[in-house]
């Protein structure tokens, strides 16, 4: 124990930093792409439909599969294996916000906008807020997801956790393998946590107890 | 122009995509402070008719007048924002408080907050609601009190005009009668306008200054409850009224004339007092009233001023008591009713308005009036007893 960590813990530091950022640049993209998406396909609800049925296809596709696809069109290294998660990291987005929008009382958006509010204000005084909890929930499963998905970076050299798995599994070193499997581990815990903490403190007061979830 | 309606209507139709009408032809004023309410069994365009003044549904022809300005040429949003707007599902936000809900329209007019505040806790003041629900969130509210509080959030920029689309339809009983009664009094009190959509008769009757009454997109008699049930367009609105409450109302809507027995037991002035209790001995009565020539009601004898004065006078005119209280044919039941009681008469004349002797209203007939409001019209009886 002692011993690796003086050979391998500052590498387990640069790793586990690697392993972070790959994963969250790609869900904060994710975010960035899918809620404006899921809020604009809350208008259309007909295509939405078809739409999100077609790319939960897609995303049976094995995301080793989608890493070694992505080589061939933007080469190797982190920018790629943050393009691949981001592209998997849409999907449980994108849907979550749509249905969260969807499923928003219209009885209280009857109400809303009989009393004058504009579309816009609709989105962002009820139904966003009303979607919240969902809405995150689309982000936390996402962000669990591609923590665990981003040790496969490191096989088109993209880096992080991976690395040591992969290390591990050519040395014949289960110690190494542990090195990158524990922390993987670990990151994910933390942010399904802290995201559940969020979730909790963006929640308004009123949607928590007894209303039930609309 | 005549000064305008506070809502008009005119030629208002509305056909949906697939070509069916909703509303046709529909042309009706309110005026301010009237209470209206719109009834008529589903799919009879009311809730349709409702949501085209707001902008909700848009009109396919005709023209909404809302003091005098088309409807058409403002700008929806705004529009909306100077309407009240009450549901029957409520619609309060659940992620705002009390608070924020009461002053919502507030906030989409950018009001400041001290504003807002003030404005909130006056309303909750008009419903004797305590200011600690400010705070709190609508789940934290009964059904009732939700309600309220969509009925405050509706009048919160102090809107002439107020749609309300079943607001009390979801409620139980006890909850809807302390509601109707308390937004009754609220809306005598303000002088708002109201289109109050319902498919409860009771609720429009006790509520309705006047009562639209709607069927496939028509508009079938838009009158003051007391002359719906009085003289009930026609028979649709009968059945929609319900023949209990066509009998219960009865007293109420009644009509001296339309009750009274046509053929009161009369003597003319110059008749002898032999004759006239020769008439009493025939009609076995106690009592005649006294008209002259032309039919004018002059007086009563009875009986006993018979007796008394037999041996000095000769004609009725002589012992005929002239202090005689009679009512004329268009005035209610009800109030006669009362009347006769109050003064413990047996009898009341009834006279047109040249006071000519039209017919009678005795406790016997009153008495048939009864019969029919608990056991029906005779028919009903006759098997009701045949039966037993």
């Amino acid at each position: 124990m002692q011993t690796f960590f003086t050979e391998h813990g500052t590498e387990l530091l640069v790793k586990t930093w690697e392993h972070l950022y790959i994963s969250f640049t790609a869900v904060v993209l994710g975010v960035l792409v899918a809620i404006p998406l899921g809020i604009l396909f809350s208008r259309m609800p007909k295509f939405a439909d078809k739409f999100i049925s077609v790319i939960g296809v897609l995303q049976t596709i094995p995301s080793l599969a989608i890493l070694a696809f992505f080589i061939p069109l933007v080469g190797i290294g982190k920018v790629p294996a943050i393009i691949a998660l981001f592209v998997y990291s849409l999907l449980p987005i994108l849907r979550n916000t749509y249905i969260g929008l969807r499923d928003v009382d219209k009885n209280v958006l009857e109400a809303g906008s009989g009393m004058g509010m504009s579309n816009w204000q609709s989105i962002v005084k009820v139904e966003l807020p009303l979607a919240v909890p969902v809405i995150l929930a689309g982000v936390r499963l996402s962000t669990v997801y591609l923590i665990g998905w981003a040790t496969l970076a490191a096989f088109i050299g993209g880096g992080g956790l991976g690395d040591f798995i992969f290390d591990g599994l050519n040395l014949y070193q289960p110690v190494l393998i542990v090195a990158g499997t524990v922390p993987a581990t670990i990151l994910a815990i933390i942010a399904d946590r802290g995201l559940a903490f969020a979730e909790g403190k963006l929640t308004s007061d009123g949607l928590k107890d007894s209303y039930k979830a609309a | 122009m005549e000064v305008a309606s506070l809502l008009q209507f005119e030629r208002v139709m509305k056909k949906y995509a697939d070509g069916t009408p909703a509303v046709s032809n529909l042309n009706l004023n309110i005026e301010e402070g009237e209470f209206v309410c719109f009834i008529g069994p589903s799919g009879c365009g009311k809730t349709t008719t409702m949501k085209m003044v707001n902008r909700l549904i848009d009109i396919t022809e005709g023209t909404i007048y809302i003091n005098g300005k088309d409807i058409k040429s403002q700008n929806a949003v705004e529009l909306r924002r100077s309407i009240g707007y009450v549901i029957q599902q409520v619609g309060l936000m659940p992620h705002m408080t009390i608070k924020e809900n009461i002053s919502l329209v507030g906030t989409l007019l950018k009001w400041p907050s001290d504003r807002k505040e003030k404005r909130a806790k006056e309303l909750l003041a008009l419903v004797d609601m305590p200011e600690e629900y400010l705070d709190k969130y609508p789940h934290e509210l009964s059904g009732g009190q939700q309600q309220r509080i969509g009925v405050l959030r509706a009048l919160a920029a102090n809107p002439p005009l107020i749609l309300m689309d079943e607001p009390f339809g979801a409620l139980d009983p006890i909850t809807r009668d302390s509601l109707q009664e308390e937004f009754k009094k609220l809306q005598k009190e303000l002088n708002k306008t109201i289109v109050f959509v319902t498919h409860d008769m009771d609720e429009a009757l006790k509520l309705g200054d006047r009562i639209v009454i709607m069927k496939d997109g028509e508009v079938v008699q838009a009158d003051t409850p007391e002359e719906i049930l009085r003289n009930p367009a026609n028979e649709f609105v009968e059945t929609f009224l319900g023949k209990d409450r066509l009998i219960q109302a009865r007293p109420d809507v009644t009509t001296v004339g339309q009750i009274m027995d046509t053929d009161p037991i009369t003597v003319t002035c110059g008749t002898s007092l032999k004759d006239a209790i020769a008439t009493m001995r025939e009609r076995h009565v106690d009592t005649l009233l006294v008209v002259d020539r032309d039919g004018t009601l002059r007086g009563f004898l009875d009986v006993e001023a018979i007796n008394l004065n037999y041996k000095k006078a000769a004609y009725v005119e002589d012992v005929m008591e002239t202090d005689l209280f009679s009512v004329s044919e268009d005035s209610l039941l009800k109030d006669t009713t009362h009347k006769i009681l109050r003064r413990g008469a047996k009898y009341i004349p009834v006279t047109d308005g040249n006071h000519h002797l039209t017919g009678i209203v005795t406790r016997a007939t009153m008495a048939n009036i009864v019969y029919d409001t608990i056991w029906g019209e005779g028919q009903e009886l006759d098997s009701l007893t045949a039966t037993t």
